[in-house]
């Protein structure tokens, strides 16, 4: 029975660590490149840096959105795993 | 709480931080927590300004009514920018979104262990007070809105237009074409209020659990022979991070607003 419960919180944890990880690739990678067409933008033309700024934090906060979604199931696998209700059956 | 009765692990711990104060079963479960914390900061968000307006000058404003307008200014600006139509309904819509969502997301400032135990000495065993936690309260708000778009498109396009947007857009009236059109307008459709209601569910979520993770890293850090200097280095990273979700909780709520607004506008666009 332990070996059972052993082998699923075993892959469980594999699954936190892959959902974590690939969230966070995506969105640094994301926030990276709109940072730097952000920061062109701003040498360009400072005098426009106020209302790109507003549009960097919306988009920053889209741009995470998926990530802690993520992040948020990735915890509840951690913390409160259905996948163990199979066993106390 | 006496000794023994509290959570033994930090998995118990959080467990019990992390579950709502329940009424009823199944499909028709309330969570009285997140209700009462929501009419709470509802309350107290609206109710303020409601104060303010009611005694409002149009001379010289002092500090609270001057930052009443400065926040309603500034909602006003993003609607503008975001539906350059008659705003009548839509600017105090997006107000009341962005201060009660901004409100409720405050909540997640509070000390965990203080709400429980002040929560305790009345008797209740859990309580969240973060409504945004709760995925109810996040689908509740983003669903109104959905159901807003749908009224809104048929205002604008009527019942016939808006039908036939539904099947020609956006890749032609062929009749070929019909079912991807829908495929895609269902998709399109469908994906606004999910997307919405888990953003902030999401970000809440996930702050409130690396706030109590991080909690107990310090502690146990301090507690396994770290010491003092340990809890204190587990600390600063508290710290940061409570630094970084006061930013979270005000893009969270902007963000919400925006998005609302925009999908509003959207449904008076004719094809």
């Amino acid at each position: 029975m332990e070996q059972f419960a052993a082998v699923i919180q075993g892959y469980t944890a594999l699954g936190i660590g892959i959902i974590i990880g690939l969230g966070a690739i995506g969105a640094c990678i994301g926030i990276g490149i709109m940072g730097s067409k952000f920061l062109e933008a701003a040498a360009r033309q400072p005098e426009l840096i106020p209302q790109l700024q507003k549009f960097m934090f919306l988009l920053a906060g889209l741009i995470d959105a998926a990530f802690l979604i993520g992040v948020g199931i990735a915890m509840f696998f951690g913390f409160a795993n259905p996948l163990l209700g199979v066993l106390a059956k | 709480m006496a000794a023994g009765q509290g959570p033994h692990n930090a998995g118990e711990y959080i467990g019990h931080h992390l579950t709502n104060l329940r009424f009823g079963e199944g499909f028709w479960t309330f969570n009285l927590d997140t209700i009462l914390m929501g009419w709470f900061t509802g309350l107290l968000g609206i109710g303020a300004f409601y104060l303010v307006a009611r005694r409002a000058t149009s001379g010289v404003p002092g500090p609270v009514q001057g930052f009443v307008e400065l926040i309603v200014e500034f909602v006003d600006e993003t609607v503008k920018g975001v539906f350059p139509g008659d705003r009548k309904f839509l600017a105090p819509l997006a107000l009341t979104i962005f201060v009660w969502v901004f409100m409720m997301n405050l909540m997640d400032l509070l000390p965990i262990d203080w709400v429980a135990t002040a929560t305790g000495a009345a008797g209740l065993h859990q309580w969240k007070p973060v409504p945004t936690t709760d995925l109810n309260t996040t689908f509740a708000m983003s669903l109104t809105i959905f159901i807003l778009t749908i009224f809104f498109s048929f205002k604008a396009k009527g019942a016939g237009g808006f039908v036939h947007e539904l099947f020609t857009a956006p890749f032609g009236g062929h009749p070929l074409l019909w079912i991807p059109n829908l495929v895609l307008n269902i998709i399109e459709y469908l994906s606004k209020p999910v997307s919405l209601a888990m953003r902030l569910f999401g970000n809440m979520y996930a702050g409130e659990l690396i706030f109590m993770l991080l909690g107990l890293l310090g502690t146990l850090a301090a507690v396994s022979g770290g010491g003092v200097v340990a809890g204190a280095a587990a600390g600063v990273l508290y710290w940061g991070w409570a630094v970084f979700h006061i930013l979270i909780i005000l893009l969270q709520a902007f963000i919400f607003m925006v998005l609302s607004c925009v999908y509003i506008a959207m449904a008076h666009e004719h094809h």
